[in-house]
């Protein structure tokens, strides 16, 4: 009786081996362990690298600029991110309060329509806004033609003004869809008890609604700011210096690479800071979260109250997304047939190969990650797993700079051993190649891939697996028929967004692409650096279209 | 005494939902006003309209003999002197609970705020957590928080909203015990909503059993027991089943477990045209009506039994074949499939025209 039953239980122990995932096999954990750090060290070599130079011996060019641009730079971009933030809290706070609380006149449509402008990339805003707006531009002409004289009094577009003004349409999204999120949570339930304790609806907004949604709003505005910081292409058409461009030209104008690091040292310093402060309002809206409650709609405006909502929601969303359209739209129609030609065709093979290719290796890179986590979800791996994710807060140029500077010692180092053993001359080995610029893509893109794949993850529970096992399910038949199944959409929603934002992104493509490989996002820089608006529309259109995308299946997750 | 809240003929309606229906009811001044009813009854809704909230589409409210809301006009919460406990508490998670209970007392001095908030702290027991966080109590905590809170500027009449709902049950007795005590040496006006009847019981003075928007029955507990109006009230509070019963002379009435001749509840009396000789009724037998007897010639089979401790509740399945409830002392402990005997035994009993 004994002997029988250990036998039995041996063969037991065997087969739930077998049935394990072929991930939870003993002798195979310690690579899953490994993966998080090797991806993190992956990720944090640029900001090491950047960061390093930030100590760097004075070169002659860096000289140079601390003498002539440094304190113009910081100034500029103190006063960039003031009027940003300033410009998107406004707009986004007030539009998420209108929306989130009362009902007027198209309060349906402007909810989700206020998010459209986030398909439009900044620097597509800029050029239109130039191109309609400036001396040469048909608003100025036809107001000239209609009164006769010069606009000494119209506004210089190419200050600081216009740069914020462009950011501010650009980026208040982010601003709203987290308040907006923040005040439907609260729902109306808490302004009720602030009205049941004696305030009116005014002093509820300030003393209830609006410091319980601060740190949702701080959330959308560190977004802002670090898509401002980030930002190349809006500066660059307004021909506005920031670091970013700063950057670029250290490198490719004065091709001084380690200057060009010192500059991104300085503004990873300023991002760092952004980062910490974002986690700690990150802790508190965990503490500050309540249940959605339930919306019996919103407070009827009516009369003046009702129309003036109206049209301040129209009137953001025909400057931030309905004009930049219907602009880029006329622009293009007239210069459809100068523009679509192979040229145009091959820009937008080159922005969907690279998008694809870096869709995949970032998701895959996600999903590894993920796995990874649900392995040994112990405080390490989820310290390695959070530095792995830091990209998005990086600048492109920055960690075009980073990136570039190892592969660069890297292929330095091989053509001494090359020739040393070989006599063999090679150059630029590594350097130049689409690797380099993949590796750029996915340390950047990599916080956007994770997140859908690890929520969808977390919301397969253990007691998932064990049931399947259960059913007697071997570890592999688990995988696909239950995990993969349960991972497809959010597989689905990381690679669209990976692939629409790589096809955005400019600095990494600009500063890190091999000869020839020039995108559409690249194609409009060059053609907005001389003024060519109209020729720029096309690129630019196509651009929107894919961004649209994204925001849709944004829409259809808020609705729900 | 004074009628501090009068409702008169009141509508409301969600677009073409009419949510309440010409409802009408009176609350004395120190009293604790309840609306029972089932959920989707609209009794949150009548709440909601009391302390401003809603508007209504027809009928007014009456608050202290002011007009407060009617068909056009609708006071703004903020100006009503009504305190409100919600279900889920929602206290403000950015504030402690000190700042939360003194939320409400903005327009007071900080010497005076201090001290109220004090004192209601102490009043709820809750001294100790004044620099806490909401998060950090437990939900009995969060609950007493919540009504300090809504104590604190003194309202003529305080709301309360399935208050209890988010608790378990042995907590939900305690407190709801407690919240009576605080209400009445408080001489505090309230109206409390819920689902549950034992709560109802517990806290309430009056109660008002609801349904489809209109209040079916505003009555004591005991009235509401024992001299239901309506059916759906008789059906709704308590246990009990209706047994067909046919009238045989005033004040005597035949069923099947034997003829009824006393106690018989005096609505039947009065009304004629129920009690008439002949007429078909339906009796309401409630589980302590029957009792078991051994020498009853009346026999019936045990269907289900679930012990009570000190009693048994028995489904019995009569000759008939119709079923009815007993409440049977434990030591009578019957097997399902067994013959019992058993004898109407009641004090008086409720009759309805079939």
């Amino acid at each position: 009786m004994h002997v029988n039953n250990e036998k039995y239980s041996t063969v037991e122990e065997k087969n739930s081996d077998i049935s394990r995932p072929f991930f939870l096999l003993k002798h195979k954990v310690s690579i899953w362990r490994l993966i998080p750090f090797l991806v993190a060290a992956l990720v944090f070599t640029p900001v090491i690298v950047v960061f390093s130079s930030f100590f760097m011996p004075a070169n002659e060019v860096w000289q140079h600029l601390v003498e002539t641009t440094l304190s113009s730079l910081l100034i500029n971009t103190f006063w960039l991110s003031v009027g940003v933030i300033a410009g998107t809290s406004l707009l986004g706070v007030s539009l998420a309060w209108f929306t989130a609380v009362y009902e007027f006149p198209g309060s349906r449509f402007f909810s989700w329509a206020l998010l459209l402008p986030l398909a439009i990339p900044a620097y597509v805003t800029a050029f239109v806004v130039l191109g309609l707006f400036d001396y040469t531009g048909p608003v100025q002409t036809s107001l000239r033609i209609w009164l006769g004289s010069e606009l000494t009094w119209f506004p210089d577009l190419y200050g600081r003004g216009g740069v914020i003004v462009v950011m501010t349409l650009a980026f208040y999204p982010y601003v709203y869809l987290m308040a907006r999120n923040a005040f439907l949570t609260q729902g109306k339930r808490l302004l009720e008890v602030a009205q049941s304790l004696g305030l009116n609806r005014r002093q509820g907004f300030f003393k209830v609604a609006l410091p319980m949604a601060r740190p949702w709003i701080v959330g959308g505005i560190m977004l802002t700011l670090m898509e401002t910081l980030a930002d190349f292409g809006t500066v660059a058409v307004f021909n506005y210096d920031t670091f970013t461009t700063a950057i670029y030209k250290a490198w490719f104008s004065m091709f001084s690479l380690p200057a060009a690091s010192q500059l991104a040292s300085l503004l990873i310093v300023i991002v760092f800071v952004l980062i910490i402060i974002e986690q700690q309002f990150r802790l508190r809206m965990r503490f500050a979260e309540t249940k959605r409650s339930a919306r019996a709609g919103g407070i009827l405006l009516s009369g003046w109250k009702a129309k003036a909502a109206s049209f301040f929601a129209a009137s953001v969303l025909f400057f931030a997304f309905v004009m930049p359209i219907m602009q880029l739209g006329i622009w293009a129609a007239n210069s459809l047939l100068q523009s679509f030609d192979q040229r145009y065709l091959e820009f937008l093979l080159h922005s969907v190969l690279l998008s694809a290719m870096a869709t995949v290796i970032t998701c895959f890179i996600a999903i590894l990650l993920v796995y990874a986590v649900r392995l040994h979800s112990d405080i390490l791996t989820r310290i390695a797993v959070r530095i792995a994710t830091i990209g998005y807060a990086l600048p492109g140029a920055v960690l075009a700079v980073g990136i570039f500077i190892p592969f660069a010692w890297l292929d330095n180092q091989l053509n001494e051993w090359l020739s040393l053993l070989f006599q063999i001359e090679t150059n630029l080995l590594i350097q130049g190649t689409l690797g380099v610029m993949l590796i750029a893509y996915m340390t950047r893109f990599l916080a956007v891939g994770h997140y859908p794949i690890d929520s969808a993850m977390q919301r397969i529970t253990r007691n998932i697996d064990e049931a399947a096992m259960g059913f007697g399910l071997s570890g592999w038949a688990v995988l696909r028929s239950i995990h993969l199944p349960m991972l497809k959409a959010g597989i689905f929603t990381a690679a669209t967004l990976v692939f629409v934002d790589v096809m955005k992104e400019m600095p990494i493509t600009l500063m890190t692409r091999p000869f020839g490989w020039d995108t559409l996002a690249v194609r409009i820089f060059a053609l907005t650096s001389e003024g060519e608006w109209e020729q720029a529309a096309l690129p630019a259109v196509t651009l929107v279209l894919a961004g649209l995308v994204p925001i849709i299946l944004l829409m259809r997750q808020t609705d729900k | 005494m004074d009628t501090l809240l009068k409702l008169h003929q009141v509508r409301h309606a969600y677009g073409k939902q009419t949510t309440i229906n010409y409802l009408s009811f009176d609350l004395e001044k120190g009293e604790i006003g309840c609306l029972l009813g089932p959920s989707g009854c609209g009794k949150t809704t009548v709440l909601r309209c009391i302390a401003g909230f809603e508007p209504l589409t027809a009928g007014e409210i009456l608050l202290n003999g002011i007009m407060v809301s009617c068909a056009n006009f609708s006071l703004p919460p903020e100006q009503r002197r009504v305190g409100m406990v919600f279900q889920d508490y929602a206290l403000f998670p950015h504030l402690t609970i000190a700042e939360n209970v003194g939320f409400g007392l903005h327009r007071k001095s900080t010497v005076e705020r201090t001290q109220r908030v004090s004192d209601l702290l102490q009043t709820v027991g809750l001294t100790e957590a004044a620099n806490k966080y909401p998060h950090e109590l437990s939900g009995g905590q969060q609950q007493r928080v919540a009504l300090a809170r809504a104590l604190a500027p003194n309202p003529d009449l305080l709301l309360m909203d399935e208050p209890f709902s988010n608790l378990d049950i042995s907590l939900r007795e305690r407190l709801s015990l407690e919240v009576r005590d605080i209400l009445k040496n408080q001489h505090i006006t309230a109206i409390l909503v819920t689902h549950d009847q034992d709560e109802a019981f517990s806290v309430a003075d009056v109660i008002g059993v609801m349904h489809q928007g209109k209040i079916m029955q505003w009555d004591t507990a005991y009235n509401l027991y024992h001299r239901p109006a309506n059916r759906f009230v008789a059906n709704f509070i308590g246990q009990g089943v209706f047994l067909p019963g046919k009238v045989l002379a005033p004040g005597k009435i035949e069923t099947e477990l034997g003829i009824l001749t006393e106690h018989i509840y005096h609505q039947c009396e009065s009304d004629n045209e129920i009690c008439h000789i002949g007429s078909e009724v339906d009796v309401l037998i409630r589980p302590d009506d029957i009792v078991y007897s051994n020498e009853s010639t009346s026999q019936a089979v045990v269907m289900h039994k679930a012990f009570r401790g000190a009693e048994i509740l028995y489904t019995l399945k009569l000759p008939t074949g119709r079923t009815a409830l007993s409440l049977i002392s434990s030591h009578h402990n019957h097997a399902i499939g067994e013959k019992i005997g058993i004898k109407l035994e009641a004090d008086h009993v409720v009759v309805f025209k079939r």
